[in-house]
C-alpha cells in the first residue's frame, strides 16, 4: 500500500523552528547584577533632570491677580472699565506672555464640548447656512437665521480686554505696552481648521450675509477684528476660545509682550493694566484671573515635573540601596549554605 | 460536532414509538391477502448542515447572540444608537460587527464545507435494481426497501441488510475505518437463503419482509427478522444481527459486488445518528474568565452609579446644571428627571463599557485555536509506526492539561502495547515453555514431567487453534495487523492472534475457514478438518467465550477459553488447583492468562443447544439477554484442560513517564478490565508501585473471607483510614504547604470491580453513603490506586466520582480502545491513544497521541505553557482595560460628570483592536517562561500552576491593583502636568484632547512595556510585535492628526498629537509616568529574581 504510507506521511510534523516553538530567542533574566547598576543610573538621571527642571520652573516668573470683583477687594465689580496696578522692582525676563485664566467653568463639559460645527468653522459653504444640530439651541437664532459661528463654546466667546500701560518714571505718563495678539494659537488651528468662508465682492461682511451671530455677541464675527488676516472664525482671540480646555480651571493665551522696547522682557517701573470688564462669572461662582509669565523651554512654570523627577531619582537610588542590602544578604546567606556543604 | 435535532424529530417522530419497522424487499408486496400498513420513512438526504442561504443571517445571528458576551456587547451599541452617549456607537459597534462577522463567515465556510459534502454524498450514484433492470439513481433517491447494488470500493449509500454477494458463501469484507477509525477487514455474512440471488433478475423475483428495530445509534447492534416467501406462502424466518446489516459509511473491500437491501435512510443510518455533538466541555480558565467577567460588570455598575448619583448631587447647584454659557435645548429640560437619570447611567455604562472587552473574546478563541497547533505540529508526537501525530480535536481544553489532578489510564495498549506473545502455558497442570522453537519441543518443560498425555497436549492445542475468532487474510489484502509469507492472522483481538500463532510454534497451523469448516494442520502435517456449528461470542460481562465444532467423525465438541475467574466456576474443583497456581504465577509476572476449557456434547444435547440457540437468534426483544443466559446455561460442566500466558509489553518508557506524573503531584490511577494479579505486576513493572509502597487490597479476596462480605469490607475501610489517618496528620504538620507524598511511606490502594459497585451501590441503608465517604478518603490519601476488573461503565463512574470531590480536582483520562471511550468522555480531558485497538477512543478524545509516553510533555511542556499563556493572556485583557477605563472615569469628577470621554473616539475603538492586541497574542502564543526542556526533565513546575494558580483571588486582586495604580498614575499625572499656563516654549495653551492623548500615549506604552517586562522568551516575532505596536500606535496617531477627515463631524484631533510632541515637558512627563507605572513590577521582578536565584543555588545544594 504505497499510496497510504506517502500519504500518511503528510502527518509527519515539519521540522522547523517555529512549529516545534524552539525560534532562536532571547530570554532576558532581570537579575540583581544587571538591575542594581540601572536603578543607580536611572536614579542619577532623573535627579539630574530634576534639578534642571526645578531650577527652570523656579526661574519662572508669573505675576497674577483676580479681578472677579469679590466685594471690596477690588474696583472691578461695578464699572465696566477698570485698573489693575502694579509694580516691578526689576525687569520681568521675557519673553513676556498675558494670559487669562477662569475657573469653575466646565469647557470639558460634554453637551459644551460638541457644540460646535468644525465644517462651518473651515469656511464650508452649506454648513454655514446649515449648522450641524450638536450646536443647538445655538444653532438657529430667534429670526430662524443660521447662526455663524454656532454652539455654545462661540456664544460664550471671553470678551474682556486687556491693555497694559507702562509708567517709565514715576509720575510720568503711562505708555500703552504693545501687546502682540497674533500668533497666539495653534499654528494648525489658525492656517488650516479655522478657515473664513470665500468672500463674495471681496467682503467678509457679505460672506456672512444671511446668517445671524451668537446671541451674546454684541457684534457679527467679521466684526472681531479691523485686521482682515484676524477677523471672522481666524480671530485668534475665538481661535484660542474653541480649543476647550482640559479641566474646569484653565488658562488661555491673551497676547505676547515682544515688540518695542519690551523684547527683552518688562523693565522695572510701574504698570496698570486696563480691563473692559464683560464676562460674567459670578452667575457660576467662577473667578477671572489675569496672569503675567515668562516661558522657559518648558513651559509655564510647573514645579511638578521637576519634583516628582526628583522623588523618583531619590526613590531610585534608595530602592538600588535596599536591594543591595537583601542582594548581600542572600548571598551570604548562599555563601553559609556552601559552607554546610 | 454536528447537530440534527430538527430533521430528525420530522423523519422518525411517528414511527419512533412504534418498536419495529417492516421493510418491503425492493418494494414488493408479499402477499395480497396480508396488509402490512405502510410506513413513511425518511428519504436519503444526508442534511449535517445548519444553514440554508435563506435562514442563514437570521440563524447566524441568532445563534451569535445567545452568547452571553456578544449579548451584552449588542446592548450597549443599541444604548448607544438610541440614548444619546458620550461615544459613537461606532466604537463599540464596530469591534462588535468585526467579531460577529468574522464568526460568521467562519461558521458560513463551514457550513458551506458540510453543504458541499452533503451534495457529494446525497448526489453520486447508485445503482439500484427496479422490475430486474439496474437503474442508475442519485444517492438521495434510495428508498427504505430498494435493493442496492454495491461495487467493491465504493461505501454503502445507506443502511443494507446484505441479501447476496458475488461469492458462494455470501460473504463479503468491509472496513468500517470511516466509522469507528478500525481499518481491519470485517466479514459480513448473507442470509443463506438470498446467497444465490446474484444477478438483477434473480435478486427481483425475492420476495421477502424485514422486521426490525427502530434506528438506534450503537454500530454493533441490530436486531431484526427476515421472512422470504418462497412459492409456498409459509413464510421462513430468519435471525439478523449486526453481522448481516452493512452500515453507511463503510466501505466495501475484496468482494466483486454485493445487493442489500435498504433498511435506515438518510437521517436514521447508524451513521448519522452517531453523529450526535458531543456535550462540551468547558476548561476551569473559562470558568474564571465567567467570574472575573461577573467582577468587572460589577465594576462597571458601580461607576456608572457612582457618577450618575454624583452628576446629580453636582447638579443640585443650578449654576452647576446650566450655567449661562451652556444652556440646554428646549427638549433637554422638558425630559423627565427620571428618565434623565436612567439615560444617564446608561451613558456612563457605555463610557465605560470598555472595561469588559469584545475583543478579548477574539483572542482566546485565536489563541486556542493557533496555539493547538503546536500541539499537532510537535514532531516529539510523532510516531514512526503509525505514520502519525498528536491530534487535537478540541482547542478549548488546551490549558486544562497544565490543571490536571488526577490521571487515569488503561492499562492494556496504554501502559503496555497491547501486542500480544505467547510466552508460556499449562497442560493439565503442567507447565510448557513456549519459547521451545522445535517442532516436539514440548518435551522441553520446566513443570513435573510425571505423566505426559499427549492427548491432552492435543486437545489443548487443537482448542487454541480452534476457539477463536481469527480471520485468516492473504497477503494482498488491506490491512495485515501481523505478517507472514503467505497469509496473515486478523482478529479484533491481540491476544488471539497470539494464541494462535502460538499453536502454530507447537505445530498446531490454523488454516482458516472454509464453507464453515474450520481446517487445522497437525503437528503430522495432516489437515483436520471441523465444522463450526456455533460460535458463542466473547463479551466483556462473561468474559470467555466458546465455539461448538464437529469433528470430521461427527463428534461434537465445546470449547471455551475466558478469564480463570470465569472458567474455574465451570470445571470440576479438583482440576483447578495445578492450573490455578500457574495461573497465578503468570499473572504475578505480569502476563495475561487465559483458560482453556472444553466439553463433549452428545448429539441430543447437542439437539437443544441448537434449537435453543437458534431460537435466541431470531428473538426480536431482549436478544441480548437471552443469549447471555443461554450461553450460560451451555457453558457448564466442562472440563479444564489447561491455560496460556501471554505476555503484553511495557509500552517505551511508561515508567519514566509514570514517574514523572507523579514527581508533577499527578495521581495516577490505572483502571484495567484485567486481573488483579496481571495488573499489580503491569503496575510494579511501570513503577506506579514501588518496593516501599504499601498496598492496601479491597478485592473480592481479600473480603470474601468472611461470610458477610459488608462487614468485612466495612472492617476494612475503617482499619485502612485508621492506618492512612494516623499517618497523615504528622506528616501535614511538618508539611504544611504541600501534599508531597512520595517524601513519606506511599500508600497504594487496590479495587476490583465487584467490590466496588459493593462500596457504590450497596445495600440501600444509610451505610452505604458512609463507605463511599471513607473510600474516597482513603483513595485521596494514596499515591496510587489501582482498579483492576472494571467494566467500561465503571471507569466513568470512578472518574465521575472523583470529579465530584471537594474542590473538584481536575481530571484526565487515557486509554486506547472502546472501553475506554466514556470514561474519556466523561473526564475533563480525554486522551485517546492511536492504538492497536481500534480508533474509537482517539475519535472521542480531546486530544489523541500515538503512545503514553508522549503524555509527559503533553502534560508538563504544552499543557504548562498553555496554561500560562491563557492565564496571563485573562489577567492582561483585564488589567489593560481597567487602566484604559479608570482616568476615564476620573475624568468625570472634572468635567462635571458630563460623561465626556478622554480619548477620543478613533483611540477607543482602535485601543483594544489595534494598539495592544498583537503583542499579547503573540505572547500568548509563543511565551516560554521557562525552557520546554526545562519544563519535561523537571516534572516538580508543574505544581507551581496547579489548583489554577494563576487566576486565584490573590493575582486577580494583585493584576486589578496594579491597574488601578496606573490608572491612576496616568491621570493625575497627567492632571499636575496641566497645572501651568502652557507647556510649550512659545506659550501656547493645550486642550481636552491633547489632555487625553497624553494619557493615552501613556497607557499605550505603559501596557505595551508591561507585556514586554513579563515577555520571557523574545523570539523576532515578540520583537516585531512589540515594538510594531507601539510604532504604529505612534505612526497613526501622526496619520489621524495629520489630516482634515471629510467624513468626520468634528475636527478635534486635528495636529493634537505632533503639537503635544513639540513639546519638551510632555515627553518628560510621559517618560516619567511610564517609569514611575512600571516601577513596581520592575523592582517585583528583580527581588523575585534575586530570590528565585538563591532558592535555585540552595536546591542544587540541597540536591
Amino acid at each position: 500500500m504505497t499510496w497510504s504510507v506517502t500519504a500518511r506521511g503528510a502527518h509527519q510534523p515539519d521540522n522547523t523552528a517555529f512549529t516545534q516553538q524552539r525560534l532562536p530567542a532571547w530570554q532576558p533574566l532581570l537579575s540583581a547584577s544587571i538591575a542594581l547598576p540601572l536603578f543607580f543610573c536611572a536614579g542619577l538621571a532623573f535627579i539630574g533632570l530634576g534639578l534642571g527642571l526645578y531650577y527652570t520652573s523656579n526661574g519662572i516668573k508669573e505675576l497674577e491677580y483676580d479681578y472677579t470683583g469679590n466685594s471690596g477687594t477690588s474696583n472691578c465689580s461695578v464699572s465696566c472699565q477698570c485698573a489693575w496696578y502694579f509694580s516691578l522692582p526689576e525687569l520681568f525676563q521675557g519673553p513676556v506672555f498675558l494670559y487669562y485664566e477662569l475657573s469653575n467653568f466646565y469647557q470639558n463639559y460634554r453637551r459644551y464640548v460638541v457644540s460646535r460645527d468644525d465644517a462651518q468653522l473651515s469656511g464650508l459653504q452649506s454648513a454655514l447656512r446649515q449648522p450641524i444640530n450638536e450646536c443647538a439651541p445655538y444653532q438657529y437664532s430667534a429670526g430662524g437665521l443660521p447662526i455663524a459661528p454656532c454652539g455654545a463654546i462661540a456664544n460664550s466667546l471671553f470678551n474682556d480686554s486687556f491693555s497694559l500701560w507702562h509708567q517709565r518714571s514715576a509720575g510720568g505718563p503711562y505708555v500703552e505696552v504693545p501687546l502682540d495678539r497674533t500668533g497666539i494659537a495653534w499654528w494648525s488651528d489658525y492656517h488650516v481648521k479655522f478657515r473664513n468662508p470665500p468672500l463674495v465682492n471681496g467682503s467678509l461682511a457679505l460672506a456672512f450675509q444671511g446668517t445671524a451671530p451668537p446671541p451674546n455677541w454684541p457684534r457679527p464675527v467679521y466684526e472681531l477684528s479691523s485686521d482682515p488676516n484676524n477677523t471672522g472664525f481666524i480671530n485668534q482671540d475665538f481661535v484660542v476660545w474653541m480649543r476647550t480646555a482640559a479641566l474646569p480651571t484653565f488658562r488661555k493665551l491673551y497676547a505676547r509682550i515682544r515688540q518695542g522696547n519690551y523684547t527683552a522682557g518688562l523693565p522695572r517701573g510701574a504698570y496698570r493694566v486696563n480691563i473692559t470688564y464683560n464676562y460674567p462669572v459670578t452667575a457660576f461662582g467662577g473667578h477671572k484671573r489675569i496672569i503675567f509669565s515668562s516661558i522657559s523651554w518648558m513651559g509655564g512654570k510647573n514645579p511638578f515635573l521637576g519634583i516628582a523627577y526628583l522623588v523618583v531619582g531619590s526613590l531610585c537610588i534608595l530602592t538600588g540601596f535596599v536591594m543591595l542590602v537583601v542582594y548581600i544578604r542572600y548571598q551570604d546567606q548562599n555563601d553559609d549554605d556552601d559552607d554546610e556543604e | 460536532n454536528l447537530l440534527f435535532p430538527l430533521s430528525l424529530g420530522q423523519c422518525a417522530g411517528e414511527e419512533k414509538r412504534v418498536g419495529t419497522r417492516t421493510v418491503f424487499v425492493g418494494n414488493h408486496p408479499v402477499s395480497e391477502t396480508e396488509a402490512y400498513p405502510a410506513q413513511r420513512f425518511c428519504d436519503n438526504r444526508i442534511v449535517s448542515s445548519k444553514y440554508t442561504l435563506w435562514n442563514f443571517l437570521p440563524k447566524n445571528l441568532f445563534e451569535q447572540f445567545r452568547r452571553i458576551a456578544n449579548f451584552y456587547f449588542l446592548i450597549i451599541f443599541l444604548v448607544q444608537v438610541t440614548v444619546d452617549t458620550p461615544t459613537s456607537p461606532v466604537t463599540s459597534g464596530l469591534p462588535l460587527f468585526f467579531v460577529i462577522t468574522v464568526t460568521a463567515i467562519k461558521q458560513g465556510y463551514e457550513d458551506w464545507l458540510r453543504h458541499r459534502a452533503d451534495n457529494e454524498v446525497n448526489k453520486s450514484t447508485v445503482y439500484i435494481i427496479e422490475n430486474a433492470k439496474r437503474v442508475r439513481k442519485e444517492s438521495e433517491k434510495i428508498k427504505v426497501g430498494d435493493v442496492v447494488e454495491v461495487q467493491a470500493d465504493e461505501t454503502f449509500p445507506c443502511d443494507l441488510i446484505l441479501l447476496s454477494s458475488g461469492t458462494s458463501d455470501g460473504t463479503c469484507y468491509v472496513t468500517t475505518a470511516s466509522l469507528d477509525g478500525e481499518s481491519n477487514c470485517k466479514t459480513h455474512y448473507a442470509v443463506h437463503d438470498t446467497i444465490a440471488l446474484c444477478t438483477a433478475e434473480s435478486i427481483d423475483t425475492l420476495r421477502a419482509t424485514i422486521e426490525c428495530e427502530q434506528p438506534q445509534p450503537d454500530l454493533y447492534k441490530f436486531v431484526g427478522r427476515i421472512n422470504i416467501y418462497s412459492n409456498s406462502l409459509e413464510a421462513v424466518a430468519r435471525s439478523l444481527g449486526p453481522e448481516n446489516l452493512l452500515l453507511k459509511g463503510a466501505t466495501l473491500k475484496n468482494t466483486k459486488k454485493i445487493y442489500g437491501v435498504a433498511v435506515y435512510t438518510g437521517m436514521e443510518t447508524k451513521m448519522a445518528l452517531n453523529y450526535q455533538g458531543k456535550s462540551q466541555k468547558r476548561s476551569a480558565v473559562e470558568k474564571s474568565i465567567n467570574a472575573f467577567l461577573i467582577v468587572y460588570l460589577f465594576i462597571l455598575l458601580t461607576k456608572a452609579a457612582v457618577c450618575t448619583t454624583l452628576k446629580y448631587v453636582w447638579q443640585s447647584n443650578p449654576y452647576n446644571d446650566e450655567p449661562w454659557y451652556n444652556q440646554k435645548t428646549q427638549k433637554e429640560r422638558e425630559t423627565l428627571k427620571v428618565l434623565k437619570m436612567f439615560t444617564d447611567f446608561l451613558s456612563f455604562m457605555v463610557l465605560f463599557n470598555f472595561i469588559i472587552p469584545v475583543s478579548m473574546y477574539v483572542t482566546v478563541e485565536m489563541q486556542k485555536f493557533l496555539g493547538s497547533f503546536f500541539i499537532s505540529w510537535d514532531k516529539d508526537f510523532y510516531d514512526e509506526e503509525i505514520n502519525e501525530g498528536a491530534l487535537v480535536n478540541t482547542s478549548d481544553l488546551n490549558e486544562e492539561l497544565g490543571q490536571v489532578d488526577y490521571v487515569f489510564t488503561d492499562k492494556t495498549g496504554t501502559l503496555t502495547e497491547n501486542s500480544m506473545e505467547f510466552i508460556e502455558c499449562s497442560i493439565d497442570g503442567c507447565k510448557y515453555n513456549g519459547v521451545t522453537e522445535e517442532v516436539d519441543g514440548l518435551s522441553q518443560t520446566d513443570g513435573p514431567l510425571t505423566h505426559f498425555d499427549k492427548d491432552r497436549e492435543e486437545l489443548f492445542l487443537r482448542a487454541l487453534c480452534l476457539c477463536h475468532t481469527v480471520e485468516m487474510k492473504t497477503n494482498d489484502t488491506v490491512d495485515g495487523a501481523t505478517e507472514s509469507a503467505e497469509f496473515t492472522y486478523v482478529s479484533s483481538s491481540p491476544d488471539e492472534i497470539a494464541l494462535v500463532k502460538g499453536a502454530k510454534k507447537f505445530g498446531f497451523t490454523f488454516l482458516g475457514t472454509r464453507n464453515g469448516h474450520m481446517r487445522v494442520e497437525n503437528q503430522r502435517k495432516e489437515i483436520e478438518e471441523y465444522e463450526l456449528l456455533h460460535t458463542l461470542h466473547f463479551d466483556s460481562v462473561r468474559r470467555r467465550m466458546s465455539v461448538i465444532v464437529k469433528t470430521q467423525i461427527g463428534e461434537i465438541y465445546l470449547f471455551c477459553k475466558g478469564a480463570d475467574s470465569a472458567v474455574f466456576p465451570r470445571v470440576p474443583v479438583d482440576e483447578i488447583e495445578p492450573t490455578k497456581r500457574h495461573v497465578e504465577h503468570s499473572a504475578m509476572d505480569g502476563y495475561r492468562t487465559l483458560c482453556v476449557a472444553f466439553k463433549k456434547i452428545t448429539p441430543d444435547d447437542y439437539e437443544k443447544i441448537n434449537r435453543q440457540l437458534v431460537e435466541v437468534k431470531l428473538a426480536l426483544q431482549d436478544r441480548e439477554e437471552k443469549m447471555e443466559k443461554v450461553f450460560d446455561d451451555i457453558e457448564t460442566n466442562m472440563n479444564l484442560i489447561g491455560a496460556t500466558a501471554v505476555e503484553d509489553k511495557l509500552q517505551d518508557q511508561a515508567a519514566e513517564t509514570i514517574d514523572a506524573l507523579h514527581a508533577a503531584g499527578l495521581k495516577v490511577w490505572v483502571l484495567t478490565g484485567d486481573k488483579m494479579e496481571t495488573a499489580k505486576s503491569t503496575c510494579y513493572a511501570c513503577r506506579l508501585f514501588q518496593t516501599g509502597t504499601e498496598l492496601l487490597e479491597l478485592t473480592t479476596k481479600s473480603i470474601e473471607e468472611c461470610e458477610r462480605k459488608e462487614d468485612r469490607l466495612h472492617e476494612l475501610l475503617i482499619e485502612y483510614r485508621k492506618k492512612l489517618l494516623r499517618e497523615f496528620p504528622k506528616r501535614m504538620t511538618r508539611d504544611p504547604t504541600s501534599g508531597k507524598a512520595w517524601t513519606d511511606q506511599e500508600y497504594g490502594l487496590i479495587i476490583d470491580g465487584s467490590t466496588l459497585s459493593l462500596i457504590l451501590n450497596s445495600s440501600q441503608d444509610s451505610s452505604s453513603n458512609n463507605y463511599k465517604s471513607i473510600f474516597l478518603q482513603i483513595c485521596m490519601k494514596c499515591t496510587a490506586v489501582l482498579c483492576c476488573r472494571m467494566a467500561p461503565l465503571q471507569k466513568a463512574q470512578i472518574v465521575r466520582m472523583v470529579k465530584n470531590l471537594k474542590g473538584s480536582p481536575i481530571t484526565l483520562s487515557i486509554g486506547d480502545g472502546a472501553n475506554d471511550v466514556s470514561m474519556i468522555l466523561e473526564s475533563h480531558v480525554g486522551i485517546g491513544i492511536k492504538g492497536k485497538e481500534g480508533r474509537q477512543a482517539a475519535r472521542n478524545s480531546d486530544y489523541s497521541v500515538p503512545k503514553f509516553k508522549h503524555l509527559k510533555k503533553l502534560l508538563l511542556a504544552h499543557g504548562h505553557l498553555y496554561y500560562v499563556r491563557i492565564a496571563h493572556l485573562v489577567q492582561y485583557f483585564f488589567y489593560k482595560n481597567l487602566c484604559f477605563i479608570l482616568p476615564q472615569f476620573l475624568y468625570q469628577f472634572f468635567c462635571g460628570f458630563s460623561q465626556q470621554p478622554l480619548y477620543d473616539a478613533a483611540y477607543l475603538t482602535m485601543y483594544n483592536i489595534c494598539f495592544t492586541s498583537l503583542p499579547i497574542l503573540a505572547y500568548s502564543l509563543l511565551e516560554q517562561h521557562i525552557n520546554i526542556d526545562t519544563l519535561t526533565s523537571e516534572p516538580r513546575l508543574y505544581m507551581n500552576i496547579s489548583g489554577n494558580a494563576m487566576l486565584q483571588l490573590g493575582p486577580f486582586l494583585y493584576w486589578t491593583f496594579l491597574a488601578a495604580f496606573e490608572g491612576t498614575v496616568f491621570f493625575f499625572g497627567t492632571y499636575f502636568l496641566f497645572q501651568t499656563s502652557s507647556l510649550e516654549d512659545n506659550g501656547k495653551v493645550y486642550g481636552n484632547w491633547t489632555f487625553g492623548t497624553i494619557v493615552f500615549t501613556v497607557l499605550v506604552f505603559t501596557v505595551t512595556l508591561k507585556l514586554a517586562l513579563d515577555t520571557r522568551f523574545w523570539t523576532w516575532i515578540n520583537h516585531f510585535v512589540i515594538w510594531g505596536s507601539l510604532a504604529f500606535y505612534v505612526f497613526f496617531s501622526f496619520f489621524w492628526g495629520g489630516i482634515i477627515w471629510p467624513f468626520l463631524k468634528q475636527q478635534r484631533m486635528y495636529f493634537v498629537f505632533a503639537q503635544m510632541l513639540s513639546s519638551v515637558s510632555t515627553w518628560l512627563a510621559i517618560v516619567f509616568l511610564i517609569f514611575i507605572s512600571l516601577f513596581p513590577e520592575i523592582l517585583l521582578i528583580v527581588l523575585k529574581n534575586v530570590r528565585r536565584r538563591s532558592a535555585r543555588v540552595r536546591t542544587k545544594f540541597i540536591l
